[in-house]
């Protein structure tokens, strides 16, 4: 098996790098084409957001990308290795963190806390059965904290946090293993309209510092239009439209199938 | 070959039986979502009831068949006011209190068996005009069993026409599927709860009540009956009715094939098959568990809902004042054999071993979110495996106390490999499978652990002989082993494993492998069982397969949840209490289990956090709480 390192020169070598690059993604259920031959990439430092009305394949598609499913065929290469067969925790240890829809932290722990379990596995120390937990990695914890502006909360469980703060943990968690790639399955969903633009601002801020690419599927096109750099957009687990947001804006079909019902 | 066809009518009639039950238990778990420990309690008072009513009605076929019919009704009513007085109030209770509550119930109805119809076994009549046999190949057949074949298939067409077809059956298959939704459309939930657990227990009496010619009224049938049933609801799909019936039917032919073929020679030995009727149901359990763990005809259970009433607060280092009441109870503890009886030293070792095999089995249960109904099997490995380093090996005393643990630890490493791809119920009943499948094992294999005498003749070595010498020993391997379990648990790997309980699906993104981790929570836990069944071991000085009987499993339980499953404390608190409780109250009357029963439930229902629980949130007040 090769390493997420040897990958990364193999695509240097193609010219390019990008970091993540679907190619083909075809996946049924039954007789449903849930996605039908979906293509496209993500450069590091910039967020691509994909967009597309229920039921268009968006979960199904993101699922994909980080070994909950796994496709029909096609391909999905992150830093230009392929990751379809490897499981959800193998393709985060190549560099890969992952935020989900409803959120998924350790609500008997405090946020710190969370964050060091992140640190832990991503240092491989959780077969240590000796040392306190408590006690390694608490600065690169609370660097993390700091970075989302949850410092303050560090010691509270997490079991009693207000939504907006849980979504800050989680992209905490998620930066832990200081990924190249971020997957954000709607990032902003059940959170009160000016707590969406200010996490997505701070997401965008934090991963162009970085170089770290983000993919994100997303309802609210406020969010979308603001913060992100491309779009794709899907539509009955077909790729109708791809570009920037004043190109995918400016597009017929789109408005049609999608955007038609607000313009 | 009419032998085969014998056996295999026999099966059928049992099967009828195992169905009765097994559907009531499965209609019950399917709306309520409890796991009526009692269910196998009705069963029994069916026999006995109907005795009883037969005997007083008179021998004819009218009072034969209005007796059974009645000792039926009867149970049912039982069931109605169990639900109302008792169940109605702890169903937003955690789902093993549930358990819990319906065990001490268990206790408590077999006292008032004993009470009412003591301690003899009662046989009761034939059935009158089915008392002959009918001729089949050459061999007799009961005619009673022959109705039996029929009363089975009928029984499960009136429980489809009745869920199927009525008002009545549409609401219990809807809040079958998601009561809350049910709820909310206006459905007055109470009463279809109260139904539901009369009709389950109904047919839980009607069939006790229909064996009242082939077995006599026993006291230990509510044991044996309540694991065949929960046995074949498992099976068969928790909530299915048709599963159950396929289960029942599955599992009485199998074992009537074991008895019909005997024994077979298989590479030179001679193996007893009719030996393996003990544990083939938990055999065929264990298989179906692994290929399909929802059950034959059931359904992969729907995520439930969390409700974030019980989550458990963040773990905290002991406070200083906490850290000083461990270090005097450490005192008392090292001046007891100065300042009390020997009888108490005595008492004291129990208490010790039981304080490590709660705080082992707590670990399971609590941190690492796996429920384990079978715990005892690590606790019998331990005191197994010392016993036979000792006796067979000829190993010192002092090695096989340490070897022990690492022979409990190595099974714990078998059954785990297999648990830990189960979850929830189902994992909790594939350890019970694991137990019943070990306790079977040391039962019948005479030639080696003694069978059902066990092994006689393990003491300690002369160092150790005094009791008080002994005590201490127990205080330093049960002490230690307790630190360790808590220390372990502060640890990365301890943190993993409350992480694997709290959000399997974060741990997948982020890297941890939770089937390996809960494997060796599996090893780790048994290992520490095992070292408090070795120390048991020495402490009898003989030993039976009583140390890994399914009885000493619901004991680990009950400390746990007695205790209290989210605190540290609560497992050693609660062995402390249910330790010394069973021996005050054994000692001063017969009926010890009822009063045990009893205090179960009142404490279920004054502490639903466990004693430490409740003193905790009586004493602390939680920050934004």
């Amino acid at each position: 098996m090769s390493t997420p390192r040897a990958g990364h020169s193999a695509t240097h070598d193609a010219g390019r790098l990008s970091a993540l690059t679907v190619q083909d993604l075809k996946k049924s259920f039954g007789g449903v084409q849930a996605v039908q031959g979906v293509s496209f990439s993500v450069e590091p430092g910039t967020l691509l957001a994909l967009i597309g009305p229920n039921g268009a394949g968006k979960t199904t598609c993101f699922n994909m990308l980080n070994g909950q499913l796994t496709p029909d065929s096609g391909s999905v290469k992150i830093n230009g290795v392929e990751v379809v067969g490897k499981k959800p925790r193998e393709v985060w240890r190549m560099g890969v963190g992952r935020t989900f829809q409803i959120t998924a932290t350790f609500p008997s722990m405090t946020v710190r806390e969370n964050v060091q379990m992140a640190l832990l596995s991503h240092h491989r120390r959780l077969a240590n059965f000796w040392k306190r937990a408590g006690d390694l990695y608490r600065d690169e914890a609370d660097k993390l904290l700091a970075r989302v502006g949850m410092l303050e909360q560090a010691e509270r469980p997490c079991s009693i946090l207000a939504y907006g703060d849980l979504k800050r943990v989680e992209l905490a968690v998620a930066l832990a293993n200081d990924p190249r790639l971020l997957l954000m399955d709607e990032p902003t969903a059940g959170m009160a309209p000016q707590e969406r633009i200010a996490l997505m601002a701070l997401t965008a801020e934090i991963v162009r510092e970085r170089g770290i690419a983000v993919l994100f599927t997303e309802h609210d096109m406020d969010v979308v239009f603001a913060h992100a750099d491309r779009l794709i957009v899907l539509n009955r687990g077909r790729l109708i439209a791809a570009g920037t947001p004043a190109e995918v804006r400016s597009n017929a079909e789109v408005q049609q199938v999608y955007l038609g019902s607000r313009h | 070959m009419s032998s085969f066809v014998i056996q295999f009518l026999n099966g059928l009639a049992g099967a009828s039986t195992l169905f009765l039950v097994a559907a009531g238990l499965s209609l019950i778990f399917g709306v309520t979502r409890i796991v009526n420990f009692a269910h196998g309690s009705l069963y029994m008072v069916g026999i006995y009831i109907a005795y009883s009513l037969i005997a007083k009605l008179g021998g004819g076929a009218l009072g034969f068949w209005t007796g059974i019919a009645l000792a039926a009704l009867a149970v049912g009513l039982l069931g109605a006011l169990i639900e109302m007085l008792l169940l109605r109030r702890i169903y937003h209770a955690p789902e093993l209190f549930q358990l819990l509550a319906t065990f001490g119930l268990t206790l408590v109805i077999k006292d008032a068996a004993l009470w009412i119809w003591g301690a003899e076994d009662l046989l009761g009549p034939r059935a009158p005009g089915l008392g002959s046999s009918i001729d089949v190949l050459g061999k007799p057949l009961p005619e009673y069993d022959l109705l039996l074949i029929f009363i089975g298939p009928l029984v499960l067409g009136l429980l489809w026409l009745l869920l199927n077809r009525t008002r009545w059956g549409t609401l219990v298959r809807a809040a079958t599927q998601d009561r809350d939704m049910v709820g909310a459309l206006g459905v007055n939930q109470k009463w279809l709860f109260t139904g539901v657990f009369a009709l389950g227990s109904l047919l839980a009496g009607l069939g006790g009540a229909l064996q009242i010619p082939r077995e006599p009224a026993q006291l230990f049938l509510d044991l044996t009956s309540i694991s065949d049933a929960f046995v074949v609801v498992v099976i068969g799909g928790m909530g299915s009715i048709p599963g159950a019936f396929l289960a029942a039917l599955l599992i009485a032919e199998i074992k009537a094939l074991c008895y019909g073929i005997g024994q077979v020679t298989l590479f030179g030995t001679v193996i007893s098959l009719s030996k393996l009727t003990l544990v083939v149901e938990f055999l065929v359990m264990a298989v179906v568990l692994i290929v399909r763990p929802w059950g034959l005809l059931g359904r992969p259970q729907s995520v439930a809902h969390v409700s974030s009433a019980h989550v458990e607060p963040p773990l905290r280092p002991v406070g200083p004042r906490l850290q000083r009441g461990a270090w005097a109870l450490l005192a008392v503890l090292i001046a007891l054999p100065f300042i009390s009886t020997p009888y108490t030293v005595i008492l004291g070792i129990d208490i010790l071993v039981f304080a490590l095999f709660a705080a082992s089995l707590h670990f399971m249960m609590g941190p690492a979110g796996m429920v384990s109904f079978g715990h005892a099997a690590y606790m019998g490995l331990g005191a197994y495996g010392a016993g036979l380093l000792l006796k067979s090996a000829g190993a010192p005393m002092e090695v096989s106390l340490l070897a022990a643990p690492l022979l409990a630890g190595a099974g714990a490493l078998v059954f785990g490999w297999f648990c830990v791809r189960l979850s929830g119920v189902y994992l909790a009943m594939l350890t019970l499978a694991f137990a019943q499948i070990a306790w079977s094992v040391m039962f019948q294999w005479d030639e080696f652990t003694g069978g059902s005498n066990g092994l006689v003749g393990i003491w300690p070595a002369a160092w150790l002989s005094g009791k008080t010498a002994f005590y201490y020993l127990a205080l330093l391997l049960c002490g230690a082993g307790i630190w360790m379990l808590r220390h372990m648990l502060f640890s990365p790997w301890g943190y993993a494993l409350r992480a694997g309980r709290d959000s399997p699906l974060r741990c997948d993104a982020i890297g941890i492998d939770l089937a390996r981790l809960q494997w060796s929570a599996f090893v780790v836990v048994g290992m520490f069982g095992g070292l408090a069944g070795a120390v048991y071991a020495y402490s009898k000085g003989s030993i039976s397969p009583d140390v890994m009987s399914i009885a000493r499993s619901v004991d680990g339980l009950v400390m746990v949840l007695l205790g209290g499953v989210q605190t540290l404390s609560g497992p050693v608190v609660g062995a402390v209490v249910f330790t010394w409780l069973q021996d005050t109250i054994a000692r001063n009357t017969d009926y010890w289990r009822a009063l045990l029963g009893m205090t179960i439930i009142v404490l279920v229902l004054a502490f639903p956090q466990g004693i430490v629980g409740f003193i905790r949130s009586r004493f602390t007040r939680r920050e934004d709480a």
